[in-house]
């Protein structure tokens, strides 16, 4: 009885501590449900944005460049099918078997086999190795016939760039290869493009329109495990095209300019005088920029390094030349414009001068006798300059050639090798070199010696600028969005009304002080190439269609010693370092001109033998394609 | 007489057939099916080995759960000495023979499949306790020494399953010891005064704690610090219940366990999957299935003559709610990890063994209520 009664005192005790238990339960449940609520209710958002995160992963393709064309819509820098091969390691049954079956299809090295062996030891199993960028037809046909035997790897067709002109348009353009690491940190568009195989400009426009040619990146995304390995594809955004380029150059005269000047070292520009339009743009040798696409083997590479020639200089923009008598139009401006002399001025050349003692040489031994400006241009009569220099001081004649555009940047930004040149006056001695300026120094400055460097195209420029009748020009490359034509260019210098008020550049501003001076220097230019004695008459043309003027230039690159002056030796027998650069700048037609060109043969000997004649074949393609080149840009107006 | 109640003949077959408790076995039955769903979805919706295992088990165990029940509640009474001493000998064996795996030595090879002793435990302390108190005159419940013998019976078996090592059972022990102490009337102020003591030496127990036990802890209070390695298991279990929604991904559409980001997921991150996979709605109908038998439970107890079949019933469940709180705050991050299976629903074999039977005495108990027990 006492039991049964201790038993129901007992259920009391533990009826009522279940009780407690209970509503204890009762709250911890209604925890666990707030917890779920707002993990799953009100942080829902967070939670699957990072699930996603974690799900979701993009992959980048390459971006395709965008196409480079030419003044009349030919592809110069254009995007090729290229056939590559790749291996998934993941699916192949014997990688050492396979390795062994495309080292015989393909011809690979023991140096690339290593390579692959290493690429797989890093990379993941499902990551593909690239064993072959650029498959030849013939190689991508073998691999396919024997595919059924080569499991795990993929045969791919992927773009890469081309240049269909090959060395053509290398020192315009440069070309593209893969980036190293500071490139791709330095430009921040790479950055955030950039995937493994990507190419991007290493040189020239390529590399200085980057950002307007690499276009954007293809994504795919793909849903993945934890492993990083993916599952399958969710979809796929496709990429845009990088924009198109327009230059201002006609292939077929670049073309024509280098088969000028092939086997020669040198330079040939050639320039619209009113747009500034760059026309052609050839430095010689040149090179193929296909070779650097898949990466350059090491033989290619000495082959172009290892050039005497130097083909890897840019001679139009970073070659410094001392213009020599290219210089002389200059001079005569300079010293009419500033009343030194007139028509009329004449001295009298005894093919020497002497100044404190020193010797000046005309390069005519014998000398030109009374010459006036007209011949001593004509004749390129070197005492008539270095009176006229002596007469006119270094410090006007640099404020002159400055004006014309030497000592400066021709295209600007626009390629980061361009330089400057120098065009020197007696400040700029003192504070370089901490000399006072030598009378002797401005004598030799007048024939285009000394200090003086300039760079082909600066030539050109110069050279154009006398042509239009001394109209300032900004020169370029790149048709624009809004191109500005002859017919604006020609209406602004008449009417001295700047064509574009935005710009800081006071574009077609008037060079001269009286326009009968430029009439002058112009007509002196002309004589030289269309009248008997005239240096360059001999590469005249007759026909007025095609008729031009022009000024020879032959630069020294070393003193001529009093012995070798005395033997007066041929060319041949000159060591190949030490003949003169032959130069040539010119413009035509004579009547109405439109084209200014400069020529430069490095260690050519004279201008009116060596590089004159290359004017008088490209004048005519020049004025030939004019019609064509003008129908281009009407079509341009009437399409704007 | 005594031949007579221990053959229980008073009540035939089909008596204790119809005396079964039906919402209780639906509601476990319920369970089941849905476990081999949720264990086809962690195989990436293939029929593998997992789900088959799973499924073999359940028809092995579930009869074995009715057979249980059919013994009077009277027989596990006088067997519960007998059997905790039983699971403490297995429990010896296994720190000598046991099998070894990833660190620890919990098990044991039975040919047919692996036993870990300590889950049977968790039942085995139950019983013990409960008929201890059962038979405890109510006057001696606070006396000193048996205040010593119901701690003992706890502590001695949490030695062995702490030193395996294996903190998330010995806990679970813990408490289920501790609830039958509770419920058999130990004072109320004895329970604060240790809880005190346990806060004041807290820090002590944690430097006696294994390097990997104490990252858990510093993990669980930081997630962040470690995403990638400690703290991974834990982001990611949040990121799939987060993601889950009011109504979830849909059934073999979770992506976080699909693609592999869950840790262990067919074992105690189970119900990361299902809440994943059937989200907010379906999360608090499993609570709700939980809460089902948890009452059901209470109620046989209540209903139960014999102190001994309340205390059991009582006992087993708080221990399945605290299972289940566990695992629950430790996939939802408001528990550091660790290892606790969800009841019926995750992969184990020995865990679903312990659960079945326990079901089993709970069902015994209900058939035989009106059984008085000397």
């Amino acid at each position: 009885m006492i039991k049964s009664n201790s038993g129901i005192r007992k259920a009391d005790v533990i009826n009522r501590r279940m009780f407690i238990i209970g509503a204890a339960k009762v709250i911890v449940f209604a925890g666990i449900i707030a917890r779920l609520f707002s993990l799953q209710i009100n942080e829902n958002k967070k939670y699957l944005t990072l699930s996603d995160k974690n799900r979701i992963r993009e992959w980048k393709l390459p971006p395709t460049r965008g196409n480079i064309v030419d003044y009349f819509g030919n592809i110069i820098a254009g995007n090729l099918k290229v056939y590559q091969l790749h291996i998934i390691p993941e699916q192949v049954e014997n990688f050492n078997y396979l390795l062994v079956r495309l080292k015989n299809l393909l011809d690979l090295s023991d140096k690339k086999i290593a390579k692959i062996n290493k690429l797989k030891s890093e990379l993941k199993p499902w990551d593909s190795i690239i064993v072959s960028e650029n498959l030849s037809w013939s190689q991508f046909v073998k691999i396919n016939n024997y595919l059924y035997d080569l499991v795990g790897v993929k045969p791919v067709m992927t773009i890469s760039r081309n240049y269909p002109f090959n060395d053509v348009y290398t020192h315009v353009l440069g070309y593209v290869s893969q980036p190293n690491e500071q490139e791709i940190l330095n430009n921040q568009t790479i950055q955030e493009r950039f995937v493994p195989g990507m190419k991007i400009g290493k040189l020239g426009l390529e590399k200085r329109l980057e950002n307007h040619l690499i276009g954007t990146n293809a994504i795919q995304r793909y849903e993945v495990n934890a492993y990083g390995k993916r599952i399958n594809q969710l979809e796929h955004q496709k990429g845009k095209q990088g924009s198109k380029i327009r230059l201002t150059v006609d292939t077929e005269i670049q073309k024509a300019c280098g088969e000028l000047l092939d086997q020669k070292a040198g330079s040939i520009s050639v320039m619209d005088i009113y747009t500034g339009d760059v026309i052609a743009m050839y430095s010689s040798p040149s090179y193929d920029p296909n070779l650097f696409l898949f990466g350059i083997s090491q033989d290619d590479w000495q082959l172009i390094r290892n050039n005497p020639l130097k083909p890897l200089v840019n001679k139009t923009l970073s070659g410094l030349y001392s213009p020599g008598s290219t210089i002389k139009p200059i001079v005569a401006l300079s010293a009419l414009e500033n009343k030194v002399i007139d028509t009329k001025f004449k001295v009298k050349c005894t093919g020497k001068m002497e100044l404190y003692g020193q010797t000046f040489h005309c390069w005519k031994e014998k000398g030109h006798g009374w010459v006036s400006l007209n011949n001593a241009m004509k004749q390129s009569c070197d005492t008539y300059f270095y009176e006229v220099a002596r007469l006119l001081g270094v410090d006007r004649l640099n404020i002159t050639a400055e004006k014309f555009g030497l000592g400066k940047k021709v295209l600007g930004d626009y390629f980061d090798n361009e330089k400057k040149g120098l065009f020197p006056n007696t400040k700029w001695k003192k504070n370089n070199l901490g000399k006072g300026w030598v009378l002797g120094e401005t004598l030799i400055t007048g024939i285009g010696q000394g200090y003086i460097q300039s760079t082909p195209l600066q030539l050109c420029m110069m050279t154009a600028q006398i042509a239009n009748g001394g109209y300032a020009i900004k020169p370029k490359i790149i048709v624009d969005s809004n191109p500005i034509s002859y017919e604006d260019v020609k209406q602004s210098m008449e009417s001295g009304l700047s064509l574009d008020l935005n710009s800081n550049f006071l574009l077609n501003k008037k060079l001269f002080k009286e326009k009968k001076n430029i009439k002058i220097v112009q007509e002196a230019m002309f004589s030289s190439t269309n009248e008997r004695f005239g240096t360059s008459y001999k590469s005249r043309i007759d026909d007025p269609k095609y008729q031009f003027a022009g000024k020879t230039g032959t630069a020294q690159v070393k003193r001529i010693s009093k012995r070798e002056r005395e033997l007066d030796l041929e060319l041949e027998q000159i060591p190949y370092k030490d003949r003169d650069h032959a130069l040539y700048v010119a413009y035509g037609p004579y009547v109405n001109p439109r084209y200014a060109l400069s020529i430069i043969v490095e260690h050519g000997g004279s201008g009116s033998k060596a590089a004159a004649p290359l004017a008088k074949k490209l004048f005519k393609l020049i004025i030939d394609r004019h019609d064509l080149r003008n129908e281009q840009s009407n079509f341009e107006r009437i399409k704007v | 007489m005594f031949q007579h109640d221990r053959l229980n003949s008073d009540i035939t077959l089909f008596q204790k057939i119809k005396n079964l408790d039906y919402i209780l076995l639906i509601s476990i039955i319920l369970l089941s099916v849905l476990s081999v769903f949720v264990m086809y979805s962690t195989d990436g919706g293939e029929l593998l080995f997992h789900t088959k295992n799973h499924f073999v088990k359940l028809v092995i165990f579930f009869p074995l759960m009715i057979f249980v029940a059919f013994f009077n509640i009277k027989f596990w009474h006088n067997f519960s000495y007998i059997i905790y001493i039983l699971v403490i000998f297995l429990l010896v064996y296994v720190s000598f023979f046991g099998i070894k795996s990833s660190g620890s030595q919990r098990w044991m090879d039975l040919y047919l499949f692996v036993l870990q002793p300590s889950e049977l435990m968790k039942v085995a302390i139950i019983m013990c306790l409960a008929k201890y108190y059962h038979r405890l005159k109510i006057e001696h419940v606070n006396s000193f020494t048996s205040i010593l013998i119901v701690l003992s019976i706890i502590i001695i078996p949490i030695i062995f399953v702490i030193s395996q090592p294996d903190l998330g059972t010995s806990i679970l022990i813990a408490l289920s010891g501790l609830i039958i102490l509770w419920l058999g009337g130990i004072k109320i102020k004895y329970f604060i005064y240790s809880f005190i003591t346990f806060l004041i030496s807290l820090p002590f127990i944690i430097s006696f704690l294994k390097p990997y036990q104490k990252l858990r802890i510093l993990t669980f209070l930081d997630p962040d610090r470690d995403p990638l390695g400690a703290g991974y298991q834990i982001i990611q279990s949040k990121i799939a219940i987060g993601s889950g929604g009011l109504d979830g991904k849909g059934f073999l559409k979770g992506t976080q366990s699909y693609l592999d980001f869950l840790p262990e997921k067919h074992t105690d991150f189970i119900f990361t999957l299902f809440s994943e996979e059937f989200g907010f709605i379906g999360s608090v109908g499993l609570l709700i299935l939980y809460s089902i038998i948890i009452f059901r439970i209470v109620r046989i107890g209540s209903i139960s003559r014999s102190n001994f079949a309340r205390l059991f019933c009582f006992g087993y469940a708080f221990a399945i709610f605290i299972y289940i709180v566990v695992n629950l705050s430790m996939v939802l991050g408001l528990l550091p990890i660790v290892g606790s299976p969800l009841p019926i629903m995750s992969y184990g074999g020995s865990s679903m063994l312990a659960t079945m039977i326990g079901f089993g005495i709970v069902l015994s108990a209900k058939i035989n209520h009106k059984q008085i027990i000397a």
